[in-house]
């Protein structure tokens, strides 16, 4: 058997990038992963036959360009589709697009127009400097060596430069909520409202809690990781999946799908190997784990394994998601009215308002599955055909909020959600229902089942500002190592964090590599 | 003795009626939460019962956990420092705790009941960090400290006055032994135990038998002069006997809230109770850590010119400050002034000279006195009888 420097758990994309840049200077990488499709939350899966989703993500909006061209990911046969605006649904047919600094529709007035660019400007600036911590591992304050010294000077300069306007405007908004810096510089409920859902998605928090100003600015640096804006891969998100495994295998890294990791092996203060669902058990000189934080302390190493403040800090961790997935084949295009076919291939939203959004969210707050909820809408078959038989199409759509477990358990509830979920689509696609071929409802524990991730959150873990840099996943256990030697993290549940992003896979490989830790 | 600074009603201990009665100059102090008596009559005269007679002190606030269950000894060992597979049943032993860092967050002594059945007496509340402790384990932890009253009987005539109470054969219990016996029909468990240094016992039974037992006690013990002590005479014992108590030593870790104020096993003398064979433990990469680079602290026993107490001072090294005393007293039975210091490494080994600054001050006039000490190896109180069995009875 070969003898590997390094063992990544998870084929995910963070866990394929990790294993291809740790490949790529020379190491003798294995990643193992469950499932028989490479990519994780980069999926693809046919729903009914012919009709192909994207079963978790559905949005490729922050994936890190230097990764696809270190990667060569296009050659390994990545394509994206076209850059996609965001049409906010409106009751009335009079819809708002809002592309790139340019709104249209829905009666937006000069006030809201003059100050949009503005807004995005001043969230760019905060963007590239959040990059800047994103880039690289998050400077520790206390224990600051050299690396984190530097850091943080390059932040402060980073600061200071942006102005003395700017500066204090981040120092005051880092913290509060979306809804509040909404109201300060738009009127318009429909702008406020399809603005704040890019602050909430993937969380559990609504638009009045507070961290939401971070978790907007978390998506806002798509714009500086990927140039494209969002945009759907063609041939499902699963094709980023397969692209990123012939990339890390061209690398030298050997990818094995198919064979769960049950468990991680210590012997004497050090992580040595792991032990595969074949009973296998497979040394290396360390683990790199791409699951969640939760599930690599707790399910493969053990609590009893982790001295009691490491484990109280895995047990407090905190996973809670309020996201769903609405998924449907459709016999033919829907009709939205007001709405031309290059319109409903776009990002179609329905967020009436930042009162209504919060208002869906307050449900889950107490288990209970709530009447109105907010949509992210995709018809990828518009786009890229292939996804669906000749002239009929798929529809996928990020839903807020569910709950993990609602009052009586799901299979009580998902019916009755489904059926209340289309009901709602039809409103504004009337004659949906009779278009409808099959359908179903992932809701957080599908997907904690499916991917492996805990409370179905697709951070791995709360975004919020107490779990992440320095502190992600928490104290001890940041900067990619952690309190066990030999065990690393390098997926969404390090720092920066979640969403396709690639960012956590390649800086943990990178500080792997300076560590000499696989020499 | 540590006082609550929370201004909340005190509670009193199952012993509170007979322990009242025997307090004419009403001298009391906040133990933990309990209404305990800093002195009975006279500190001097108590200190005396404990090295001369028998001293009985009342000890239910110590807080006790009963832990159990099929990991129990599995759950120990990762929490406590010591190697626990190596006690017996009906054993004791002195245990030391830490966090990840490697810093104390309390000292205590483990009874081990059964294979399976322990229980903890920490000075400290540890409710939530013995939950927390827990996870991933299966045990089962219920505090029980209000459900034991405990009396700690010190002395040398203390085996008399108990085997005259019905503990027959108690002088054949080695230290750190546990024997079982009846008073009134119901359970008492004794354990050759303490915190004095001394011959001497710790006797358990439920609430519902405290004051029979206290009065019973002292009716067997009237002839050997058998006296109650209260916090201040305790303390004078443990400080000559080499004892550490938590709050004026070191500060528990979960306590602290200054970076560097706490300390480690082995800043605090107590490398012996720290099992490095063992695999895994809280704290045990720290204080490997640590080992290789060096503590930053050592602690130093000091016998120190004089009879002042070096309470609070400075200790130089030249006219270089080196460290600070913790604790201090004129131990009378050594007739030695001594003090717990936190040295400075490399400074503070077994037989290095110091001084240290004491100050005193004798009716508003205060005196600096720069007294020459020298770190002692271990206390200078250990007779004979705390270690002898069969211990010595009348």
């Amino acid at each position: 058997m070969t003898d590997y420097d390094a063992v990544i758990i998870g084929a995910g994309h963070n866990g394929l990038i990790c294993g291809a840049y740790l490949a790529k200077a020379g190491k003798q990488v294995l990643v193992v992963d469950g499932r028989d499709q490479p990519g994780g939350c980069a999926s693809t899966r046919e729903l009914a036959a012919g009709f192909h989703i994207s079963d978790c993500a559905q949005w490729l909006y922050q994936f890190d360009d230097d990764i696809v061209r270190d990667l060569g990911l296009q050659a390994a046969g990545l394509t994206v589709g076209r850059a996609k605006h965001t049409v906010a649904l409106q009751s009335d047919g009079d819809h708002l697009s809002i592309d790139g600094d340019l709104l249209r529709g829905a009666g937006i007035e000069a006030k809201d127009q003059a100050a949009y660019p503005l807004f995005r400007q001043q969230m760019n600036v905060f963007a590239k400097l959040m990059l800047k911590l994103y880039r690289g591992r998050a400077p520790k304050l206390v224990e600051a060596n050299w690396t984190d010294r530097l850091t943080l000077m390059k932040l402060g300069l980073g600061l200071k430069l942006m102005g003395k306007g700017n500066m204090q405007d981040l120092m005051r908004l880092v913290l509060i909520n979306i809804y509040d810096v909404m109201n300060e510089n738009f009127d318009h409920q429909g702008l406020k409202a399809a603005l704040a859902l890019d602050a909430i998605t993937g969380t559990g928090m609504g638009p009045r809690s507070p961290n939401t100003v971070f978790t907007y600015l978390h998506r806002a640096l798509g714009h500086q990781l990927q140039a494209s804006g969002v945009v759907q891969v063609m041939g499902g998100m699963g094709a980023l999946g397969e692209s990123l495994k012939s990339a890390a295998e061209a690398s030298g890294a050997t990818v094995r799908m198919g064979c769960r990791v049950e468990q991680i092996v210590k012997e004497g203060d050090r992580v040595c190997g792991v032990v595969l669902a074949d009973g296998s058990t497979v040394p290396t000189k360390a683990v790199v784990s791409s699951a969640d934080p939760t599930t690599t302390f707790a399910d493969l190493l053990g609590y009893q394994h982790l001295e009691t403040g490491m484990a109280r800090r895995v047990a407090q961790y905190r996973t809670r998601s309020g996201t769903a997935k609405l998924h449907l084949a459709l016999s033919g295009l829907p009709t939205v009215t007001g709405l031309d076919n290059d319109a409903l291939s776009q990002r179609l939203v329905i967020a009436p308002s930042m009162e209504s959004i919060e208002l869906a969210w307050n449900p889950i707050k107490y288990a209970e599955c709530g009447h109105h909820h907010i949509f992210d809408i995709s018809i990828p078959s518009i786009e890229d055909p292939s996804l669906a038989p000749n002239g009929q199409h798929v529809l996928t759509a990020l839903i807020h909020y569910l709950p993990y477990e609602p009052q009586g358990g799901w299979d009580a509830h998902r019916q009755t959600v489904l059926d209340n979920l289309i009901e709602q689509l039809e409103a504004y696609a009337p004659g949906l229902k009779a278009q409808i071929v099959a359908s179903e409802l992932l809701v957080p524990p599908d997907f904690e089942a499916a991917y492996g991730m805990k409370g179905g959150n697709w951070h791995h873990g709360e975004l919020s500002i107490d779990q992440a840099l320095m502190m992600r996943p928490f104290p001890g256990s940041s900067q990619y190592s952690t309190a066990v030697p030999g065990l690393f993290l390098c997926g969404a549940g390090a720092h920066p964090g979640g969403s396709l992003m690639g960012l956590p896979g390649r800086n943990a490989a990178r500080e792997i590599l300076k560590q000499g830790v696989l020499a | 003795m540590i006082t609550s600074p929370r201004e909340t009603m005190l509670l009193t201990t199952p012993f509170h009626s007979r322990v009242a009665a025997m307090c004419p100059i009403n001298e009391w102090g906040n133990w933990m939460g309990y209404t305990t008596p800093n002195a009975y009559f006279d500190v001097e005269l108590e200190y005396f019962a404990i090295r001369s007679t028998t001293g009985v002190f009342d000890l239910s606030p110590m807080n006790k956990y009963r832990i159990s269950g099929p990991d129990a000894e599995a759950y120990l060992n990762r929490m406590l420092t010591r190697n626990i597979s190596k006690l017996g049943i009906d054993r004791v032993c002195y245990a030391v705790w830490c966090n990840d860092a490697g810093s104390m967050l309390d000292d205590g002594t483990i009874f081990r009941l059964g294979e399976q059945d322990f229980r903890l007496c920490s000075y400290q509340r540890a409710d939530d960090w013995l939950q927390w402790c827990a996870l991933g384990f299966n045990v089962t932890i219920d505090n029980e400290s209000e459900d034991i009253a405990g009396l700690a009987v010190q002395g040398p005539t203390s085996c008399t006055v108990l085997t005259l109470l019905g503990c027959t054969g108690l002088d054949q219990l080695k230290p750190f032994g546990i024997a079982h016996f009846t008073f009134e029909g119901a359970p008492m468990m004794v354990s050759r135990t303490g915190f004095t240094g001394d011959l001497g016992y710790e006797v358990w039974v439920a609430p519902e038998q405290a004051e029979a037992l206290w009065d019973q006690l002292f009716e067997c013990g009237r002839d050997y002069l058998i006296k109650p002590i209260g916090g201040h005479a305790l303390d004078l014992a443990r400080i000559e006997a080499g004892f550490l108590q938590a709050h004026v030593d070191f500060v528990p870790a979960e306590e602290s809230v200054r970076p560097g104020r706490t300390r480690s096993p082995l800043e605090l003398g107590l490398e012996w109770l720290v099992d490095f064979s063992k695999p895994l433990f809280n704290g045990r990469l720290a204080l490997l850590e640590e080992k290789a680079r060096g503590s930053r602290y050592r602690f130093a026993m000091l016998d120190i010119e004089g009879n002042k107490p070096a309470e609070h001072s400075f200790i130089l090294k030249g006219d270089k400050v080196v460290g600070t005393v913790t604790s201090a007293a004129w131990c009378p039975t050594v007739k030695s002034n001594l003090a717990y210091a936190q040295i400075e490494a490399p400074h503070g080994n077994v037989g290095d000279v110091l001084t240290a600054e004491i100050y005193y001050q004798r009716e508003l006039h205060w005196t600096r006195l720069m007294a020459p000490c020298t770190v002692i190896d271990g206390p200078l109180f250990n007779p004979q009888r705390r270690r002898q069995t069969p211990a010595p009875a009348l």
